[in-house]
């Protein structure tokens, strides 16, 4: 049977030789929302380029970040990427909430469908991938090293390459603002809808090649920090005595590189139907959409938990430090790290239990969920019993974690609940859905990012950050989160659906009201934590911001021993360790900083290859959204040129002398004192 | 850190062994290929047994000879990551197999049920 294809939409267009689909259409102009953003972004725009070339930084930011192949200075650019892309998910998000506030008065609102699509598309994406990735890996990359003992990663210059594609992929969605548009297909774009036949436009083609790049950096970084953690731990670290931050740091690494593989391969299939013709996911043609959902979310599943696992890490360091105990429990910590990394392989299916399987694959997939719940619990539980008896020192990283445990373990029965097939059936695709992953991932990933920048702040930059804008950003972020989630949690109950943006009935305009001044509770703590920033700069050299010690809440790990901010080297010499939160041992055996016999220090160079290379490679994508053929190619061979030329370079290390290490020792705030 | 990088020199292979593998691989390759080729008359289902079976065999004796990963190689390190590996692809791909076949079963309509609807009245 000859099967008929003529109705299939044609892969290749006639495009322009030079300009491939790219034309003055493509430019929004017509949009007032985005011309009004447009103007916004180039007024901040110039200022920035304006200041920076006014106070000549541009040599400083390339010679000593962007080229940087220092885990400290990249996972503090992993940190500020974070922000950035964070400020513009939550744009989105206000937009959202706005939208549909109006909607449900019964007025039109300002955002087309359209636009309203996009929106929430890139709201997901830039969330998931561009804010709470680089957090996560932010934080990974610059403590971690610090907690083994080392003095960089495994792969330095990799480290830069893999953090630079990350911008890449961001770049490439910031572009999608003003030139052409986004995804309107979810932050998973699920084929038939994404594929060419119903999104014929760039804005899948930018979600593709966004994610495929971005995708290759955090694979990247993901075989780094694990290489890392088994290498290059310092002696007498063994696996028992790592902090346990570096614990969930290798289980999500081991996550990363396990999982990440099969998002590269999904995205490559959907790229191939739009691009070459293929028919992976068209059931006409043999092919099967349902598919793509199920690889999809096998990578999607382990995808949350590598977003939570490090921040389970973080949590755990923040209470035994300002409980001013060992970590209750820190065996059984561990073995419920290992177990939820191996478990979450097993649960991906409930992320569409109502796709149609049987009863006997939802309820396998709804038990393992279930299941699942029990070494997260068991996690809680050990956070409760560190703080028991303890002695508990409010500082913010301790209120964050305080919120965490009471917000999340709603979203953790919420989860439970959605975990059972027949209550799914309700609840699916709605706002309830939606209230869920929002409060494990605002409670859990966000609220862990706060405590975590506050707890580790003053390692990085020697002072702490102002607690009165903490505060503030802290009671914002807990009254907006609970007045913006909990009505989506009613309103789902209720049976609304996800994804609206217009409405017929006006009965829910209270609790959609209700959600908007939530979201602007919310964008009150996002500014007091920017104005936290701005004060604690400005008043770094106050005597109650200050921190000379290195070490300014009594910390128990090894990243407290060495200076604020740690030496380009981390530590003049390898320490040695005897046990669980070393630094808190040697601090009660009076431990003294050696002042003397230095030794020269083996250390990479700085490399532009990483910048070079993902800047090229952002232009293969631009290419290859636009169909610009001459420009993707161009792209892509100088890249691997470049790629190539850059093993050539033997002119990658040096040795740091011993006179440079002592000045720096040497010169370092006045002299630590053991705490008691 | 200046720690050694190359402790396990002894996990390079020797001669012998390359050629162990190679043959091994041929052998292994033959038996299939000759299965299609001749048409031997073992029914379907033992065909599709004998060839996924000898190609499961087949990625064993390639991660063995060529890759060299033994139960000892960097400090066992190799040997658990090839277990881990195993797991995961186990629970991938009879995951896959048994959700796609519900799916299958439960979503998609045969030849005739789509004709029943068509000719409803």
């Amino acid at each position: 049977m000859a099967t008929d294809l003529t109705h299939l939409p044609a892969v290749h267009t006639d495009v322009h030789p030079i300009f491939g689909k790219l034309t003055w259409q493509s430019i929004p102009i017509h949009e007032p929302v985005l011309v009004g953003t447009f103007i916004g972004v180039a007024i901040i725009a110039s200022v920035v380029l304006y200041l920076l070339t006014k106070y000549k930084w541009w040599g400083y930011l390339w010679s000593e970040w962007f080229t940087s192949i220092d885990h400290k200075k990249i996972g503090i650019m992993y940190m500020v990427l974070g922000f950035i892309m964070f400020v513009r998910g939550f744009a989105d998000a206000l937009l959202m909430r706005s939208q549909q506030a109006l909607a449900s008065m019964g007025y039109e609102g300002y955002l087309i469908p359209h636009h309203y699509d996009q929106i929430f598309s890139a709201h997901g994406v830039i969330m998931i991938f561009f804010a709470a990735m680089p957090f996560v890996t932010g934080f990974m990359n610059y403590v971690m090293p610090l907690q083994i003992g080392a003095r960089d990663v495994a792969f330095p210059f990799l480290n830069n390459l893999s953090f630079w594609l990350t911008v890449s992929g961001a770049v490439l969605v910031m572009i999608s603002l003003f030139v052409g548009e986004f995804s309107t297909n979810g932050w998973l774009a699920y084929p038939p809808l994404s594929g060419l036949e119903y999104s014929p436009s760039v804005g899948m083609d930018y979600y593709l090649w966004a994610l495929n790049i971005a995708g290759i950096g955090t694979t990247l970084s993901g075989i780094n920090l694990v290489v890392t953690i088994v290498k290059m731990r310092c002696p007498g670290m063994t696996w028992m005595r790592m902090p346990i931050f570096t614990w969930t740091t290798l289980c999500t690494n081991i996550l990363i590189v396990a999982s990440f593989p099969v998002l590269a391969a999904t995205l490559a299939l959907i790229t191939a139907d739009r691009y070459i013709g293929t028919q992976f996911f068209n059931t006409e043609l043999g092919g099967n959409p349902m598919m793509y959902v199920n690889l999809i979310w096998i990578w999607g599943h382990p995808e949350v938990y590598i977003l939570i696992l490090p921040i389970f890490g973080i949590f755990s360091e923040v209470v035994s430090t300002y409980s001013g105990k060992r970590l209750f429990g820190y065996t059984s910590m561990v073995y419920a790290t290992c177990v939820i990394m191996v478990l979450s392989y097993l649960v991906w299916l409930h992320h569409f239990f109502t796709m149609g399987a049987g009863a006997s694959v939802n309820s396998f997939f709804g038990i393992t969920t279930m299941i699942i719940s029990i070494p997260t619990g068991a996690k809680l539980f050990n956070w409760l019993f560190t703080m028991y008896k303890g002695r508990i020192r409010f500082e913010l990283p301790m209120m964050w974690t305080i919120a965490f445990m009471l917000t999340f373990t709603i979203g953790g029965m919420t989860g439970v609940l959605l975990a059972v097939p027949p209550a799914d059936y309700v609840l699916h695709n709605s706002l309830f859905l939606v209230a869920h992953f929002h409060n494990v991932i605002i409670g859990g990933v966000v609220f862990g990012v706060f405590a975590g920048v506050t707890h580790w702040f003053p390692k990085a930059f020697g002072f702490k950050l102002d607690p009165y804008w903490g505060h503030l950003s802290f009671w914002g972020w807990i009254i907006g989160f609970y007045l913006a989630f909990m009505p989506l949690y009613l309103l789902g109950l209720m049976g609304v659906t996800r994804r609206l943006s217009q409405f017929e009935d006006t009965i829910y305009a209270a609790y959609f009201i209700t959600a908007a001044i939530g979201a602007l509770f919310i964008a009150g703590g996002i500014a007091s934590f920017f104005i936290q920033l701005y004060v604690s700069i400005r008043d770094r050299d106050s005597e109650r911001l200050r921190d000379d010690t290195g070490d300014p809440w009594d910390g128990r790990t090894l990243e407290w021993s060495t200076s604020s901010p740690p030496p380009y080297y981390n530590f003049a010499f390898t320490p040695r360790v005897h046990g669980i939160d070393t630094y808190a041992e040697m601090k009660r055996h009076g431990y003294q900083r050696p002042t003397d016999g230095f030794a020269p220090i083996h250390m990479p160079r700085y490399t532009a290859s990483g910048v070079v290379i993902a800047g090229l490679l952002t232009v293969m994508g631009f290419g290859l959204i636009w169909h610009i053929w001459w420009m993707a190619a161009f792209g892509f061979v100088t890249a691997i040129l470049w790629a190539i030329g850059h093993t050539f370079n033997y002119n990658r290390d040096y040795y740091v002398p011993a006179e440079e290490v002592r000045a720096i020792e040497t010169a370092r705030g006045p002299r630590m004192e053991p705490a008691e | 850190m200046s720690a050694p990088t190359h402790q396990d020199d002894a996990a390079h292979g020797s001669y012998k062994s390359y050629l162990t593998g190679f043959a091994l691989s041929v052998v292994l390759t033959v038996i299939p290929f000759w299965l299609v080729m001749s048409e031997a008359d073992i029914g379907l289902g033992w065909a599709l047994a004998v060839i996924f079976g000898l190609g499961a065999v087949q990625i064993i004796v390639h991660v063995h000879y060529f890759l060299h990963v033994t139960g000892t190689a960097e400090h066992g390190w190799q040997a658990m990551s090839m277990i881990f590996t195993a797991i995961l692809l186990v629970i991938v791909l009879s995951g896959s197999i048994w959700v796609m076949f519900h799916l299958e079963e439960n979503m998609m309509p045969a030849h005739e049920q789509i004709e029943r609807v068509r000719n409803l009245p």
